[in-house]
């Protein structure tokens, strides 16, 4: 989503971004001019009249699980956001039984949160494991 | 995805869903009332309608149409940027 109109969005889907990816941006190319939508999730810049670069996470019941907002000149981690939403989804299919440490990935071990645990977390969990 | 939308030359434009068409009336600032919106994690996201182009059809996306789903909503300042 930008403040571009749908028109610019296809000119820059078929003639750039189409040479990046085969078949084009698989996902809808969303318009806000007048930053309308922007205002509302706070990546509105008024001054120059376009947004920031904002990510945000919505879950099935339309609830805000996280976001990240960016300055122009810093790109996103696509990665990161693809972790993120399967560690969320991860906690959503245990119930909240589950939670995902610092630096967990899919197939790496998770907490369960509850009194045995507290106080014990240095037992199963490494400093290294935060960024391996 | 919502239907197709057709193509005029009048530049198509969105907005939240429930506040009123402001290219209809325009109201009157309350500069008494701060009432800016903000987003917090927890908390459901403003829902919205906005045109879109996908995949070579003008169309156009509600976010609570995609309720059931996970969504990522990503935004950038500008097409043709280049980062």
């Amino acid at each position: 989503m930008s403040v571009d109109s749908v028109f610019v969005h296809k000119m820059w889907n078929d003639h750039e971004l189409s040479k990046m990816v085969e078949g084009g941006v698989p996902f809808p190319m969303l318009s806000d001019g007048g930053g309308k939508v922007g205002t509302a999730y706070g990546v509105y810049d008024e001054q120059a009249g376009v947004e920031n670069r904002g990510r945000f996470i919505i879950d099935p019941d339309g609830i805000i699980q996280g976001y990240e907002v960016l300055t122009p000149p810093v790109g996103r981690h696509v990665a990161e956001t693809l972790r993120q939403i399967q560690a969320f989804q991860l906690v959503r299919e245990s119930k909240g039984s589950e939670a995902t440490p610092s630096g967990w990935k899919p197939g790496k071990m998770t907490l369960k949160p509850g009194p045995e645990l507290v106080g014990k977390v240095w037992e199963v969990w490494k400093t290294d494991m935060a960024s391996d | 995805m919502a239907e197709k939308s057709e193509a005029g030359c009048a530049r198509p434009t969105g907005g939240l869903v429930g506040e009123p068409d402001q290219t209809q009336e325009r109201e009157v600032p309350q500069p008494t009332k701060e009432t800016k919106r903000m987003i917090q994690v927890g908390k459901a996201a403003p829902d919205f309608v906005a045109p879109a182009y996908h995949q070579g059809r003008f169309t156009s996306v509600k976010l609570s149409d995609q309720l059931g789903k996970w969504v990522a909503l990503c935004c950038y300042p500008g097409d043709f940027t280049f980062v």
